[in-house]
């Protein structure tokens, strides 16, 4: 059947913000799907609040509203853009509960809008765990005993018919977040009385435990034929108990025989047809018993998944672009598979090589969370890695993570004789403990026990990480002791280097295991004809042509053909071609200080080199994103951003040069041992870099301009460290240097907190002495990207932050334009930020942190680099600030580009920070220098309030209209939360308050009720909080001990999704926002017509004479 | 570990390790895309006088165990991977693919760049090669792969046909419960079939389709078939050239007009040369269970395991027979109908195993056609 001709206009709507369980890989499947669809002459509406998106690039769809992903919101797209059809399966949990809230709500009736892809009898029947349940008692299928509950009595029924441990899902959330393993009654109690939170439908699933069963899942596609294909299979390395997001997980599955495995696929297909999937990808999970087959049905997916993401990358088969394509009624043999052009997409892709998948963590930036890894996902992103065997992708795969790791490291005994020991029984101990309960680092340990000869069957009893996986990593410590005692020669033979590249060992990686140095390995390596290869990932294990130039490397032996026996070579099939060619180093796994907006700068990168005319190769191995997406650049490589991995590449392609400054910490960090290997980095040398990040020569530099900054040193020891902070004077900031995402740093307010600080800090990073700042209280931070040739410089946005500084820059709203800032300070910024720009000589993008106090404006930090502000600075101004920097690195000027002068937008875009702590049960909520958020959202419209009001809603934090707040603040705070109280008392808001703080409201002529702090007494504030008494929380604290009394407070708003605002900023922002809300009301408008607006007004101006 | 050598007809040597019996096989080299099964795949009666690679590199992860077997033994000449797994986890189990070749002095070499061997045979097509383990002349090697016979004209059915007729009572297989053995009397249809080389899995779907199956060696002539009085024949997959069958093209022409009338792989393009139709030779073959077919009546499309080097000319069958199924990949047939007799038959493998089970509604076709014939 071909496409449909009845809809012409079709509303997609993303996933919002970057939260744990839903990242970028919906903006890989959004921006597929948006442009399959236009390339069908489609209209394609877009709603996504999250700004680092490349879909939201106003270029991608025909009307791109960065708005809430609301029913209220959603509504009014609807009603002004008046879509035929709404396409809910591309944007994760988000975007498919809203499409049913939309429907229930009967908008959709309404407006005569079409869901495709998914109906929401099939949505409801996969999501609601009773429903699927009947649906598979009814189609033959087991699932695990269960039970729903929507109360606590009710669950407490429900676990009297089964044993502990049982699982815990509440029902239509994502990541499975809330959900859990209870062992016993009290923690079930807990459990569910949480699960019930959770839901947006207070209701739960309590299903028998099948942990330490496998677990697969299958890729299913279907379309409006009824034709079915499978496109990839998964194993999972940890069994049933962990969350698949947080497991490592390997394509294709690699312990099924060809019958267990058909008797999956056969049960996917019963699946889909019985769930209704009309059209499109669904991701189906199952759990197998290890002992005798036994298969259980865990739970579908009806929509794109990060799984699917993941298969798509895994086989080169682009999942969401044909599952929006069968969407309008294509079938799938209409459809061409476009790697091998000759063949259609309706087949099932094979593979001949294996992927690895395994998560990163961000445990170290949330004290007293639990790292235990269980059914609520807590991974931040993930790496993914090719090789032709499960023991090169995963080697690779672990030097993929961006952790520090090269592969095995040793974490019991760490010197390197101590390679093969015999533990003692302590150290069995904590082998074994490591061993027992699913951590991030458990990997590590599996090492270690194998190296200090545990038996793989009582690791397997430890962990039920199935024996094939294990007897694999058992090959590598033997093959790490070969290497090891080889080593002691200096010279390793050909056989054990062949032997170690075939299995993915690192030259770092062998350079650790023999103390030789890694450049010597590799010399001997090369000397021995060992050299990577690169492979095409074709869909079809080279059956047919490839025409997609997508590789990954591997090492294979040579071979040769007799009639020209001296050519003796292994098969490289990347064939470079003769172009100008640039590489683009991506930014690798998502982690907290380092996400999608790199992406989005990698990706635009990729865009202009093809504007150019210059061939752009792509190199990343993050598998969510766009960026390693097959059609994104003209040449893709999926590998490590290591220095040996990039090297390999460089040498193989031979490009103009390398691009390091888009990809963040990861590629930057890489620049000068690039430069050293005699690899050109295009645009801002890697000595600016270096001035830029070294805090002496940085030092020197602002001297030199006579600029200020805050009182500062940089301490080598404790002692150090101390004698500076005595002399600035406390609180003082300190970090390691070179970090991102304020890994580590932290104000300290006393000597004693000095020392505890440096004990820590220093073991994170041994090599890099400790920066010690003064703390600029209360001073106003602004953030400042520019953009340079080396000649000229154009601001490309000042934001002013809500947060106050010594909150981390990423963890802060902000504004374009700011909101309070005098003009000629703004002035001053800019000329400020320019000079430094001509010191350095940028040619690229260069990111400025200012504080300002008493109209002083300190220097923070300067990044000669593409910032994390770059997609929202380039989507505020409508200009793409990462496209351009790309076209100046390779040598055009902004006069030729266009862009001279600095856009100032007429109406206000905020950005807020979106945060994680919802899924660390007990992790405190206040915000501080180490960066916390896991993604942003985007507020824009004509005034501050409005826009800022957009941007809480956006990222959840839902204004009350009305109802009482409670307002408790430090008392430095206090003279200024008077007019923010007063303000909302104005606006018909109840106030409350502790003690001190309702003495100077009440002094101040405000009415309010005071309420007990937690130690006082009961009814206290958390009581009241507990009680839905209260709409909105104002809480800031100063100093340990108020720190800790207030926790109970922050925490509780948390867990019921009461806005709360740990500063008095945010709180007067707030009250702006609900000001707007209340007086005006909010519309929404794409951000087409904000840049058009824009336009216009320029041209006005440009019309005006010259003054 | 033994070194082991491949040596193709056009001169190309792959050194790697040998993981089977140690000595030297002679054959077809080919390659097979599915990600599991490999060991249906040696016990397929149809990759005799071929030595197979399989396009995924890890085999053997799951081992080898009692069940999974499409016939009495190893047939391929000799197997060829890049890695084989020495400790196979599965509850099944029962050795490891490696010390199963060995046991049936099957061949093989590992370690060795499947891909780069896969794409030579993508490019220059199948051909002739040997797997040593002990003669390292790689000259002498080449020149034994490019003298040795080849497949074509060769008749390879009489190696593996049966030596006596047997009755087959085996169903499908299943996880709770194995293969599941009826009582013959509650089978509906008496069936008669020809062994070419037989998989039993085909047997299996007879029997779970309602069939008596009464397997015959592929001499049996029309007249004694006959004499058995089915109500239908099924002609069977088995190795190498149709044309090289010329007494089972014979038989089958006397049985066109007489019964219904099933036919798969091999016994396909038997069938096609019986009803007057001609077979040729493809450049490598389709082997492998993600081949796409489309059903031309329905339009839908079924996934395919496949395992043929040759196929049927579409016209030669002069309207005869109409094509009924089509390789969406290459445009192939991959099935007919006899125009006017309840006689119809598929290139591809709807019993699978290894494979996708989409095509299993053939016997199920089968069995109606017997019905309706009655």
């Amino acid at each position: 059947m071909p496409k449909r001709t009845d809809i012409k206009k079709i509303l997609l709507i993303g996933s919002g913000p970057i939260v744990i369980g839903q990242a970028c890989e919906f903006d890989y499947s959004g921006t597929q799907a948006c442009k399959a669809l236009k390339e069908d002459g489609y209209e394609v509406v877009l709603v996504n609040s999250n700004p680092a998106t490349i879909m939201t690039d106003p270029t991608l769809a025909d009307r791109t509203y960065i708005e809430p992903i609301t029913v209220e919101m959603v509504e009014k797209i609807i009603e002004k853009e008046r879509p035929d059809a709404l396409l809910p399966t591309m944007g994760g949990q988000t975007a498919l509960n809203v499409s049913v809230k939309l429907a229930e709500a009967g908008v959709l009736d309404k407006y005569n809008v079409e869901m495709i892809g998914a109906k929401l009898p099939a949505i409801k029947k996969a999501e609601d765990r009773e429903l699927f349940k009947l649906a598979m008692q009814k189609i033959g299928l087991e699932v695990p005993r269960s039970g729903n509950a929507r109360s606590l009595e009710e669950a407490l029924k429900i676990i009297e018919t089964m044993d502990f441990p049982v699982i815990i899902r509440p029902s239509f959330t994502m990541g499975g977040m809330g959900g859990g393993i209870a062992y016993n009654s009290e923690e079930y109690e807990n459990m569910v009385r949480f699960g019930l939170e959770c839901s947006p439908v207070n209701e739960l699933l309590i299903e028998e435990s099948v942990i330490g069963w496998k677990e697969f899942e299958l890729e299913v596609m279907r379309d409006n034929n009824d034709n079915v294909v499978i496109i990839c299979s998964i194993e999972n390395f940890d069994p049933m108990g962990v969350h698949t997001g947080d497991s490592i997980t390997v394509a294709p599955a690699q312990t099924l025989t060809d019958k267990e495995y058909q008797n999956l696929r056969d049960a996917s297909i019963r699946i889909i047809r019985e769930i209704g999937v009309d059209t499109g990808g669904s991701n189906i999970q199952f759990s197998v018993n290890p002992e005798n087959g036994k298969v259980y049905v865990i739970e579908m997916n009806p929509r794109v998944s990060r799984s699917s993401a993941l298969a798509s990358k895994a086989t080169g088969f682009p999942i969401a672009k044909i599952a929006a394509k069968l969407a309008v009624g294509y079938t799938l043999d209409e459809i061409a598979n476009d790697i091998t052009k000759k063949t259609p997409a309706c087949f099932e892709p094979t593979i001949d090589y294996v992927v690895v998948k395994i998560p990163r963590f961000a445990f170290e930036k949330f004290k007293n969370a639990d790292p235990t890894l269980t059914t609520q996902m807590k991974s931040v992103g993930e790496a993914m890695a090719m090789g032709r065997t499960f023991k090169e992708a995963f080697q690779k795969a672990l030097r993929s993570l961006e952790i520090g790791s090269s592969g095995f490291e040793k974490k019991i005994r760490k010197t390197r004789e101590e390679l093969i020991f015999r533990a003692t029984e302590d150290e069995m101990d904590a082998i074994r403990e490591m061993l027992k309960t699913p951590r991030a680092e458990r990997l590590w340990y599996l090492a270690e026990a194998l190296r200090a000869g545990m038996h793989v069957d009582d690791i397997y009893e430890l962990t039920k990480i199935d024996r094939w996986f294990l007897n694999n990593l058992r090959d590598l410590t033997e093959i790490e002791e070969g290497i090891y005692w080889q080593g002691k020669s200096g010279q390793l033979s050909e056989e054990i280097l062949r032997k170690a590249k075939e299995n993915g060992f690192s030259y770092k990686m062998m350079s650790s295991l023999t103390g030789m140095p890694e450049e010597e390995i590799r010399r001997q390596a090369k000397e021995a004809g060992i050299v990577p290869v690169f492979k095409t990932v074709d869909t079809c294990a080279a059956e047919f042509e490839a025409f997609t130039p997508y590789f990954y490397s591997t090492y294979e032996r040579p071979f040769y053909n007799i009639n020209d026996r001296d050519n003796k070579a292994s098969a490289c099939e990347a064939a470079p071609t003769d172009r100008k060619k640039v590489i683009i180093l991506g930014s690798g796994p998502n982690r907290i200080g380092q996400g999608i907006e790199f992406d989005y700068c990698c990706v635009h990168a990729s865009f202009a080199l093809r504007e150019e005319g210059i061939e752009s190769i792509m190199v990343n191995c993050n598998p969510e994103t766009v960026s390693t997406d097959y059609d994104t650049s003209d040449r893709l490589y999926f590998e490590p951003l290591t220095f040996e991995d990039v090297m390999a590449i460089v040498e193989k392609e031979k490009p103009m040069g390398v691009i390091v400054q888009l990809g963040g910490q990861t590629p930057l960090k890489l620049s000068v041992s690039l430069e050293k290997a005699g690899v050109k980095v295009l645009g801002t040398s890697s000595d600016s870099i270096d001035m830029a990040e070294d805090r002496e020569r940085f030092d020197k530099l602002l001297e030199k301009l006579n600029l200020k900054k805050p009182a500062s040193g940089t301490a080598r020891s404790i002692d150090e460290a101390v004698r500076i902070a005595g002399s600035i004077g406390y609180p003082v900031m300190v970090r390691p240097s070179y970090v991102l995402g304020g890994r580590a740093m932290e104000i300290v307010y006393d000597e004693m907190s000095l020392i505890d600080y440096m004990t820590r800090a220093v073991e994170a990073s041994p090599e890099h002495p400790v920066l010690v700042d003064s703390f600029l209280q209360n001073a106003i931070e602004v953030d400042v990207d520019c953009i340079s040739d080396g000649e000229s410089f154009v601001i490309g946005g000042i934001m002013e932050h809500i947060e106050e500084a010594g909150v981390h820059s990423g963890d802060s709203a902000c504004s374009i334009p700011p909101y309070s800032l005098d003009p000629a300070l703004m002035d001053e910024i800019r000329r400020q930020t320019k000079l430094m720009a001509k010191e350095l000589k940028v040619i690229g993008l260069m990111n400025v942190q200012f504080a300002v106090k008493d109209n002083d404006i300190y220097v923070l930090e300067v990044n000669p680099r593409a910032s994390r502000t770059i997609p929202f600075v380039s989507k505020a101004i409508g200009k793409p600030l990462a496209k351009l920097a790309t076209k100046l690195m390779i040598g055009k000027t902004l006069k030729e580009l266009g862009f001279t002068e600095e856009v100032t937008p007429s109406y206000t875009s905020v950005k807020e920070a979106v945060f994680p702590f919802i899924k660390f049960p007990g992790v405190d909520i206040l915000l501080g220098p180490e960066m916390k958020s896991t993604g942003e959202v985007m507020g824009i419209w004509h005034d501050f309030g409005g826009a800022f009001a957009k941007s809480q809603i956006a990222a959840g934090n839902r204004l009350p209209l009305k109802g009482t707040v409670f307002i408790s603040v430090r008392d430095a705070d206090k003279p200024q939360i008077v007019p923010v109280a007063r303000e909302l008392a104005d606006l018909g808001f109840k106030v409350i308050a502790t003690g001190g703080t309702a003495r100077i409201l009440k002094e101040n002529g405000i009415e309010v009720e005071k309420v007990y702090k937690v130690a006082e007494g009961r009814p206290n504030i958390v009581d009241k909080i507990k009680s839905r008494e209260v709409a909105m929380v104002i809480n800031t604290s100063f100093g340990a001990k108020s720190v800790a009394d207030s926790y109970s407070i922050r925490r509780s708003s948390l867990d019921l999704g009461l806005p709360h605002f740990t500063t008095v900023a945010g709180a007067r922002a707030s009250a702006q926002g609900i000001r707007a809300v209340l007086k005006g009301g909010l519309d929404v408008k794409p951000l087409q017509e904000y840049h058009t607006d824009l336009l216009e007004s320029l041209k006005l101006q440009n019309l005006q004479p010259a003054k | 570990m033994r070194k082991a050598i491949l040596a193709l007809a056009d001169g190309t040597i792959f050194e790697g390790a040998s993981f089977g019996a140690e000595g030297e096989a002679i054959g077809e080299v080919v390659f097979n895309t599915s990600l599991t099964g490999y060991q249906e795949v040696l016990t397929d009666p149809s990759y005799k006088g071929q030595l197979v690679t399989m396009t995924y590199t890890q085999q053997g992860n799951y081992g080898i165990n009692s069940e999974d077997i499409e016939s009495v033994r190893p047939w391929v000449e000799g197997f060829i991977v890049k890695d084989s797994c020495l400790y196979p986890s599965s509850w099944r189990s029962s050795e490891s693919l490696m010390g199963y070749l060995k046991r049936n002095q099957i061949v093989g070499i590992s370690g060795i760049d499947t891909r780069a061997l896969t794409r030579i045979i993508r490019d220059k097509g199948a051909m002739q090669a040997v797997i040593s383990t002990g003669d390292r002349d790689v000259d002498r090697l080449v020149n034994k792969a490019r003298t040795s016979q080849g497949l074509v004209g060769v008749d390879l059915v009489k190696e593996v046909t049966c030596k006596q007729p047997y009755r087959w009572t085996e169903e499908l297989w299943t996880l709770e419960n194995g293969y599941r053995k009826t009582a013959l009397k509650e089978k509906k249809y008496k069936v008669v079939a020809y062994d070419f080389g037989i998989k039993r899995n085909i047997l299996r779907n007879l029997a779970e389709a309602g069939c008596d199956v009464t397997v015959v060696p592929a001499t049996t002539t029309a007249e004694e078939v006959l004499g058995m009085n089915p109500q239908g024949i099924f002609l069977s997959n088995g190795p190498g050239d149709p044309d090289a069958v010329p007494y089972a093209k014979e038989n089958i022409s006397k049985l066109i007009g007489k019964k219904p009338i099933f036919g798969i792989c091999l016994g396909h393009q038997i069938l096609s040369l019986a009803l007057g139709g001609r077979t040729f030779k493809l450049k490598f073959g389709h082997r492998g269970g993600n081949q796409p077919v489309q059903d031309l009546l329905t339009k839908k499309v079924e996934i395919t395991s496949q395992n043929h080097g040759f196929a049927v000319e579409l016209e030669s069958l002069n309207g005869i027979a109409e094509l009924t199924h089509i390789n969406l990949n290459d445009r192939t047939v991959e099935g007919i109908a006899h125009k006017k007799l309840p006689i119809f038959s598929v290139q591809y493998h709807p019993e699978s195993s290894p494979g996708p089970h989409d095509s299993q509604y053939l016997f199920k076709r089968f069995t109606d056609m017997m019905d309706s014939c009655k």
